[in-house]
């Protein structure tokens, strides 16, 4: 910048005379003076930083930028069937309205007067979560997935005293790799052990017999996920629960919210604690970037009084009929608790509660019913035109929008499929190849209603055209 | 100074806006899901076939049933019952660095939206190279540290990730089961001692002096022991003093075994000016949401981008973004590594913002925004100081980016504390303020932080709100005390959010508590 270009738009006070008035009024000459003060000269950084020329020119910004990510390919570009915890789903233009609004996209903390529309927002994310999942407690949305389950494994562990708890080995590796962040290394006494449970290889269902074994008086929870990672929907939920209720467990369930219009809640078959990602309920993949989590629980006071998270009640105002809200047991959280906190609060994602407050505020039981219809009829259809091509099989038989695809016997390797159709602008599924080494050279393919028919017979004729 | 009553006529808006479960009608729709091909429904049949029989909803969720229109009028209703950043002079929320955060990157990062995270590398080259430059030309010279990792969706989490490098640090030296310590002051934020904690280990929290309000290096001294893994802490802290023994701070640390987290969420005012390195910490973060200029978005969709030394690069989470002098990769293959904490690579948009901000400020922005901070803030306090009722706690007289005021005197005086005010300066169009976590130490505490997004008049007008509460406090406290007045809603009833019998965290739990105490 030139010094006749000192002025930054983001900055009023740059203005050289406001900055002088200012200097002068605090008793300094210059801001050096003001900061010798403050910080050791020994400390401070005795050069410039070396960085690119500024675009302080909001135009040269936005070109800057655009050429650095016209370099990339998105999945309006490709058709995509990647998942594995980010999906593509239809996002109403509404919810992006909504998301872009100043108001909601520049708040913060304020309180309960000044901000009462995003607390409303929230209880009502807080309360149609609750619809879907058949909880009466739902939490503010936090980090992601992974994160919720972890956070509702500690729930469980606080709940019962116990730090032993069962997965099944078809739990997402990433969201496995945080639950072990989250229940500490071996060398810690507060170290949750976290044990995996056998997964059937025909269909995908977990290994009740091993589950059998494994528990006992020592097991804290059962987590599972419905859909599972891998995709299956797990109907054996009734005989999980019962068996892991027997020996006085918890039930902890994780869950994709936009199954729900069409899947039974997790209730019906005896959680507990249900935990999910939020992503697909209005939020863009954002490569990575639309994650949320959440939390719900029956109302008892043993389980409110252990999520880590903010939980918004609703309440009443000095003026009949009109509603207020507020934080419930805020002493329970680390912003008032530190260390005796029950873990912690943070910024996490706030604008998509209110987004996917929005979009199930849309879609009604009727939107989430058909979608779920659409999702299980698209991947089914997908998978059985995969299946048709010689050389490949679908692993297990029973999934709702993602479904394993094994190219074993075309002796050709995932990678190299997906090299192939990524040549005919396709992103193929996930692989799978080292995550589970077991299913051989599979692939996680990710339908949803946002695929059509077309792309569907493309993708169909394309990997057929590969494996050839 | 205006003239106090030249502050504003504000009223709040009043929607009296009925919760969403309440509206609508049976059989509205919002929008509709594409009807299913007949080539695909003939093919595979109903839905309901495909689905094991006891795996179907058998009850549909009770949702709202609303048409378009009325979704949309709700939710901007309730936007504009939310006094967002860009609507007011919001440097009230201070520690939170309310700053602008610039239209142009919203933009920008839409054109990331559809972008899948495991998409092959080659077609998301851009995402990478600006995920890589942000930390290895931007915080590196910023920071000082060498190796950056942007996967925590917040500041909080950020101190996770360092909490298990220094987990693994200490594991992989065969030390983990004796270092079970971790040290940090009362001023850091508690999510450096609650996030230890969640991670295993126990939490030593030293006091500052009592009359400079620093923390004590000789307490600092007796804390470290062969049990310390390590120190996380923020500098300046939340009273806004610097420890200016910072460097003899981490060498003692280090002395003892231990590593250095330097919570650095708050870096605003630093920039350029001091960094983590020449402290001799060994690891820090920066909240993108607050220094870095990306929204704020109602608490979230944040980043902690982590920075870290060479020697600590291999502890990061996978996968990390390298650079071969021609492509951008994602390195997974890291055995130290401490996994994953979050999914993917992290809130990537928010990189973005953080990109494009930095590259609008450049060297000289960055440190214009970090002085003019400074300023700002010894500005606000020559404002501040003149305040009825209004302290400004503990000798230390240069504060940097913020100051933990204190409104015990008014107290004292009129009965009107710190919660009343902060009821009443919403009436007049200014956000809350941010008060203090938890414990006060500082009695009646309040922390404005007038960032280099204020103009002097904006910290002149919210001086002037103060000094009018300061004065209704002092002329007719029951004014201030039963505010605000002026707000979308009347007071609330807090007992009930405590109260098992009436606390309702949705709509389910309220209309059947609300009809039980019907019944009664």
């Amino acid at each position: 910048m030139t010094s006749e270009r000192r002025v930054h738009p983001y900055i009023p006070n740059s203005v050289p005379e406001i900055k002088a008035e200012l200097l002068k009024e605090i008793g300094v000459g210059s801001a050096e003076e003001l900061y010798s003060q403050m910080i050791p000269q020994r400390l401070r950084l005795p050069r410039r930083m070396n960085l690119p020329e500024a675009l302080p020119s909001e135009l040269d910004l936005r070109r800057h930028v655009e050429k650095l990510l016209s370099k990339n390919i998105s999945c309006k570009d490709y058709i995509s069937f990647l998942g594995a915890g980010c999906w593509q789903h239809y996002v109403p233009a509404v919810c992006d309205e909504i998301a872009r609004r100043a108001e909601f996209l520049s708040a913060y903390s304020g309180e309960n007067y000044s901000d009462l529309g995003r607390f409303q927002a929230f209880f009502e994310f807080q309360s149609m979560i609750g619809e879907l999942v058949g909880m009466e407690v739902a939490c503010l949305s936090t980090y992601d997935w992974g994160a919720a389950a972890a956070n509702a494994i500690r729930m469980g562990c606080r709940l019962n005293g116990r730090r032993e708890v069962l997965v099944p080995a078809t739990v997402s590796p990433a969201r496995l790799s945080t639950i072990r962040n989250f229940a500490g290394p071996l060398a810690m006494p507060t170290h949750i052990d976290i044990r995996t449970v056998k997964y059937n290889r025909s269909r995908g269902l977990l290994d009740i017999k091993d589950l059998k074994h494994k528990l006992s008086s020592r097991t804290s929870a059962v987590y599972f996920e419905n859909p599972s990672y891998l995709g299956v929907i797990e109907s054996q939920g009734e005989e999980i629960s019962y068996a892991a209720h027997e020996v006085g467990a918890e039930i902890i369930v994780g869950v994709d919210p936009i199954s729900l219009g069409l899947l039974a809640p997790p209730s019906d078959y005896g959680a507990d604690i249900v935990c999910g990602e939020v992503q697909p309920l209005g939020m863009h993949m954002n490569c990575g970037g639309g994650l949320a989590g959440f939390i719900a629980s029956r109302d008892e006071e043993k389980y409110v009084a252990e999520y880590p998270t903010h939980l918004v009640s609703i309440t009443t105002t000095q003026r009949e009929g009109e509603y207020g809200f507020g934080y419930c047991r805020f002493d329970r959280t680390s912003y008032a608790a530190r260390e005796n906190a029950k873990d912690w609060v943070g910024t996490a994602t706030a604008l998509w509660s209110i987004v996917a407050a929005n979009y199930l505020a849309l879609m009604g039981p009727s939107g989430m019913r058909e979608i779920g219809e659409a999702i299980a009829q698209k991947s089914h259809y997908a998978a059985e035109l995969l299946s048709e091509i010689k050389g490949i099989r679908i692993v297990f038989p029973q999934f709702f929008k993602e479904f394993v695809v094994n190219f074993d016997r075309t002796g050709k390797s995932v990678a190299r499929i997906n090299k192939a159709l990524l040549k005919k602008n396709i992103f193929g599924g996930k692989d799978l190849t080292e995550e589970y080494s077991e299913l051989g050279a599979s692939s996680l393919y990710s339908v949803t209603e946002l695929h059509t028919m077309e792309d569907i017979n493309k993708l169909a004729e394309a990997v057929k055209e590969v494996v050839r | 100074m205006r003239k106090p009553s030249e502050v504003r006529n504000y009223h709040a808006p009043v929607w009296s806006e009925p919760v969403v479960m309440e509206l609508g009608t049976h059989g509205e729709r919002g929008i509709l899901v594409p009807e299913v091909e007949e080539g695909i429904r003939n093919r595979v049949g109903k839905a309901s076939a495909l689905i094991p029989k006891k795996m179907l909803r058998k009850v549909p969720p009770r949702l709202p049933e609303l048409s378009q229109p009325q979704v949309l009028r709700h939710y901007l209703r309730l936007s504009q019952m939310t006094l967002g950043m860009d609507l007011n002079i919001d440097f009230g929320e201070g520690t939170c660095t309310m700053k602008y955060s610039p239209r142009v990157n919203e933009d920008l990062a839409e054109l990331i939206a559809d972008i899948h995270p495991l998409q092959d590398e080659e077609t998301i080259q851009g995402v990478l190279e600006i995920l890589y430059k942000f930390g290895h030309v931007f915080l590196k010279e910023i920071s000082g540290m060498s190796e950056f990792c942007f996967q925590a969706g917040g500041g909080s989490e950020a101190v996770f990730v360092n909490a298990c490098i220094m987990r693994r640090y200490h594991e992989l030296n065969g030390e983990l089961g004796q270092r079970n310590e971790i040290i940090t002051t009362i001023f850091s934020h508690p999510c450096d001692a609650a996030v230890p904690a969640t991670a295993g280990f126990k939490v030593i929290t030293l006091y500052p002096d009592q009359k400079t309000g620093m923390p004590s290096t000789e307490a600092l001294k007796a804390a470290v022991s062969k049990r310390t893994a390590g120190i996380m802490i923020t500098n300046p802290e939340d009273t806004g003093i610097f420890n200016p023994e910072i460097d003899e701070w981490t060498r003692i640390v280090h002395e003892a075994g231990g590593l250095c987290g330097y919570d650095q969420a708050n870096a605003n005012a630093i920039m350029g000016i001091t960094r983590a390195r020449e402290a001799g910490f060994d690891m820090c973060f920066f909240n993108l949401h607050k220094t870095f200029g990306s929204p704020h978005g109602s608490d979230g969709p944040a980043c902690g981008a982590v920075c870290v030394t060479k020697e600590l690069a291999k502890f990061l989470p996978v996968p990390v973004v390298t650079y071969d002098g021609r492509k951008y990769h994602l390195d997974y293959d890291r055995p130290c590594s401490v996994g994953k904490v979050r999914d993917f690579l992290g809130n990537v948009p928010v990189v973005l913002r953080a990109y494009a901000w930095s590259m609008s400020m450049g060297e000289e922005g960055l440190r214009e925004a970090a002085e003019v901070s400074a300023i700002n803030n010894s500005y606000l306090e020559k404002r501040l100081v003149k305040i009825r009722g209004v302290t400004k706690p503990f000798s230390t007289k240069r504060r940097v980016d913020q100051i933990r005021w204190s409104l015990e005197k008014m107290k004292e005086e009129t009965g009107v504390g710190v919660l009343d005010v902060n009821r009443r300066v919403v009436d007049f169009g200014v956000q809350s303020y941010f008060l203090s976590h938890h414990p006060w130490v500082v009695p009646e505490p309040f922390t404005p932080e007038p960032c280099e997004t204020y103009s002097k008049k904006d910290i002149d007008d919210w001086a002037a709100v103060l000094h009018k509460v300061s004065e209704e406090a002092y002329l007719n406290p029951e004014l201030v005390k039963t505010a605000p007045h002026r707000s979308s809603i009347a007071r609330i009833d807090e007992t009930a959010l405590d109260d098992p019998k009436r606390w309702a965290m949705t709509w389910r739990a309220y209309a059947r508590k609300k009809g039980a105490r019907a019944r009664n």
